[in-house]
């Protein structure tokens, strides 16, 4: 099974509800979040205001803050390595570094129901 | 007094700052313990006087009171627990992470919601039971959680993956993240609250429409989270023997009792006790015994004469004000400051002297805009409701951005949306839709966004984006809003303050705020002064000899400009009583009064 880090930037919510604007990809992250830890993904999220210390104890992390500056979060690792930055990923990404089979096959299974194990 | 009848083992004194729940707190646990129950008294008021009532010190520790058998007291310091908890989180990393990233997660961390959870992270050992508190029968607090605290503890989903491994997942509790307490002390201490056989809540007030319009709601929202037990007590009732001599005490007098008769509907079925005001300071034990026994027949004893007042009035701010000829007022101050009714006053002075004005107020009652709309020549008023605009922007983004969301999740993000900054967000934004005019005209709101809201909304670069997307005029797009609010030639704050402790505490707390984002108040307004009223009654001078200091405090300490406006025999509704607040249009207000 393979860890997922996300760190945040510094957010007083991680839902991004009291900016002036509700972040929709915060949102949304959140949720799919929620639904990959159901399948039993590995994920965990820092939230720069309230775990700097993460931050500052992940080499990856706190290189990548000196280097590129908060502006630039978050910060994706999978296993320790950079998997992303600069935006949040989506539900498919989160399943593929998570190796959840079955939402990558969600999308099209009308195309090829038959191939399916249900055998119609 | 009802409500120490029957009491139990939590008693909860809530109100507005500057109504005296601290002092009616002091005496009832005075009461309590003379009458031989072991009593613990808390206190979080900033102005933290406490130990100044009782004359020792006491501090963050259980401290016996010596000259009062069987009570112990404790201060809690919100701002201090907020501090330690922000040092907690940040020391760590200070010299580790680069220096704008540790600025900008204190600045995430100085919100009025860590305050409050950190505050309330300060007394949950208090509220569940443990050596700490079984040596007490009864535990006084002079102050009570919001519902949002409370309700964000209550939500289960708030707890599922919170204080266990996966921290974070629900927002508004990110204070709770550096806080070491176990979850089952948070869940023993919020049903302790929830509990009628264990906690009541009494409800402090002035005789005043607005205070207890305030007092309504949070008699509501906290009845609804389950403290249902509640007693109202109105503070500081004006003796009927005062109205004989003095002309102004018999209208203080008469508006009081009609206020009290036309309490609100939801206030009308709670147990009420009436405090009497006193002319003696609220500080000493024998002071406080009094407190709570005389009652309203107490006549006034005051050693004082006339007070002498000569400070400068609001007419000589509106003076430098009115020389720019455009730009942007703001006033601001906690709820119950009279902020509506001074904006009010500014824009009709102004307006009074020819210049256009657009007056925005977001005073609930709507009494005062309506009654100026269109009444005067150059002033027009327009009017945002705080609870439409919040209730708007909640279902907005509940529908937009939270559509997706399942039932939990919705849940808490409901809750989060119910955070006070939420209404400040969702006000301000009505009102940056009016403050493009301020280059060409006045305008003046009775509000403003704390620099803390500031800080993050220019570090997101949401709130440049929110304002820069509304200027169609493009030359000013250069200026960003942040510069705008700092430049003291384009915007003008007034910090609105009463001459009483705890109100000119919270107004510094405010002003610190401001200072913090770079904005610097212009001028501070002292209101509702009985000096400047020039009282005869006994215990009015009693209480304007107390003011004095307060007044003094603000001219040497606080402000670099400031103005005193006297209370008034009738309450500033119209432009005639709107002007007398200036000070210096008494014979046109006094000749349209008769």
């Amino acid at each position: 099974m393979k860890t997922i880090q996300v760190f945040d930037p510094a957010l007083c919510c991680s839902a991004g509800v009291c900016g002036v604007d509700v972040d929709q990809a915060l949102v949304s992250f959140s949720a799919d979040v929620a639904w990959a830890k159901q399948n039993g993904a590995q994920i965990e999220r820092f939230n720069l205001a309230q775990q700097p210390m993460a931050f500052a104890e992940n080499v990856a992390a706190k290189n990548f803050l000196e280097r590129s500056g908060q502006d630039a979060l978050p910060l994706v690792l999978v296993d320790g390595e950079v998997a992303m930055a600069g935006r949040y990923p989506n539900r498919a990404e989160l399943a593929r570094w998570a190796d959840i089979l079955s939402v990558a096959t969600e999308p099209k299974p009308a195309g090829d129901c038959c191939s399916g194990s249900k055998g119609c | 007094m009802k409500f120490l009848e029957q009491p139990v083992r939590f008693l909860f004194f809530t109100g507005k700052g500057g109504v005296g729940k601290t002092s009616i707190a002091c005496a009832a646990a005075i009461q309590l313990a003379e009458s031989g129950k072991r009593v613990l008294l808390v206190s979080t008021d900033p102005a933290s006087n406490v130990g100044q009532v009782f004359g020792i010190s006491i501090g963050n520790q259980i401290t016996a009171i010596p000259q009062v058998a069987r009570l112990s007291a404790l201060e809690i310091d919100p701002q201090a627990a907020a501090q330690a908890y922000r040092d907690r989180i940040v020391g760590p990393v200070r010299n580790v992470l680069p220096d704008t990233v540790v600025k900008a997660i204190e600045e995430q961390l100085s919100g009025a919601c860590t305050t409050e959870i950190a505050a309330f992270d300060e007394f949950t050992a208090l509220l569940t039971n443990g050596a700490l508190t079984e040596k007490f029968d009864h535990i006084i607090f002079d102050t009570a959680p919001t519902g949002h605290t409370i309700r964000l503890l209550q939500l289960p989903g708030a707890w599922s993956g919170f204080l266990d491994q996966e921290k974070g997942d629900a927002s508004c509790l990110g204070p709770l993240a550096g806080l070491e307490k176990q979850r089952a002390q948070y869940k023993e201490a919020v049903d302790s609250l929830a509990d009628p056989k264990r906690t009541r809540l009494i409800l402090v007030a002035r005789a005043q429409a607005s205070t207890l319009r305030e007092v309504a709601r949070t008699h509501e929202e906290l009845g609804k989270i389950g403290l249902s037990q509640q007693y109202l007590v109105i503070n500081g009732v004006l003796p009927r023997t005062e109205a004989a001599i003095d002309p102004l005490a018999a209208a203080i007098c008469d508006r009081e009792q009609a206020v009290l008769s036309a309490l609100p509907d939801v206030l009308k079925a709670l147990p009420l006790d009436q405090v009497a005001l006193k002319p003696f300071n609220l500080v000493g034990i024998d002071a406080l015994r009094r407190l709570l026994t005389d009652n309203l027949s107490a006549q006034g004893i005051s050693e004082h004469g006339e007070v002498a007042f000569d400070r400068p009035s609001l007419s000589a701010l509106v003076d430098i004000i009115a020389a720019d000829k455009h730009g942007l007022v703001m006033l601001m101050g906690k709820g119950g400051v009279g902020k509506t009714t001074l904006a009010a006053a500014v824009a009709v002075e102004l307006a009074h002297r020819g210049h256009p004005v657009h007056l925005t107020t977001s005073d609930p009652a709507a009494h005062l805009s309506e009654t100026l709309n269109g009444s005067l020549d150059n002033l027009t008023v327009s009017r945002i409701d705080p609870h439409v605009e919040t209730e708007n922007y909640t279902q907005h983004v509940l529908e937009t951005k939270g559509a997706k969301l399942d039932a939990q999740g919705r849940a808490l993000l409901e809750e989060d949306l119910r955070s006070p900054c939420t209404e400040e967000i969702a006000v301000f934004q009505a009102f940056s839709r009016i403050i493009r005019e301020a280059g060409k005209k006045f305008v003046v709101m009775d509000t403003a966004p704390t620099g803390h809201t500031l800080l993050l909304l220019d570090a997101t670069g949401a709130y440049h984006r929110e304002i820069t997307r509304q200027l169609t005029d493009k030359s000013m797009h250069v200026i960003t809003p942040m510069m705008r609010l700092q430049d003291e030639k384009q915007t003008k704050i007034l910090l609105v303050t009463l001459a009483e402790t705890t109100p000119v505490l919270e107004a510094g707390e405010l002003q610190a705020d401001l200072r913090r984002a770079g904005i610097e108040p212009w001028a501070w307004i002292i209101n509702n002064s009985v000096a400047a009223a020039h009282p005869l009654s006994p215990l009015l001078r009693q209480r304007a000899h107390n003011e004095l200091k307060e007044i003094e405090a603000v001219a040497q300490h606080h402000a670099h400009r400031y103005a005193v406006v006297p209370l008034l025999r009738e309450e500033p509704v119209g432009i005639p009583h709107l002007l007398e607040l200036s000070g210096h249009a008494e014979t046109l207000a006094g000749s349209s009064r008769d």
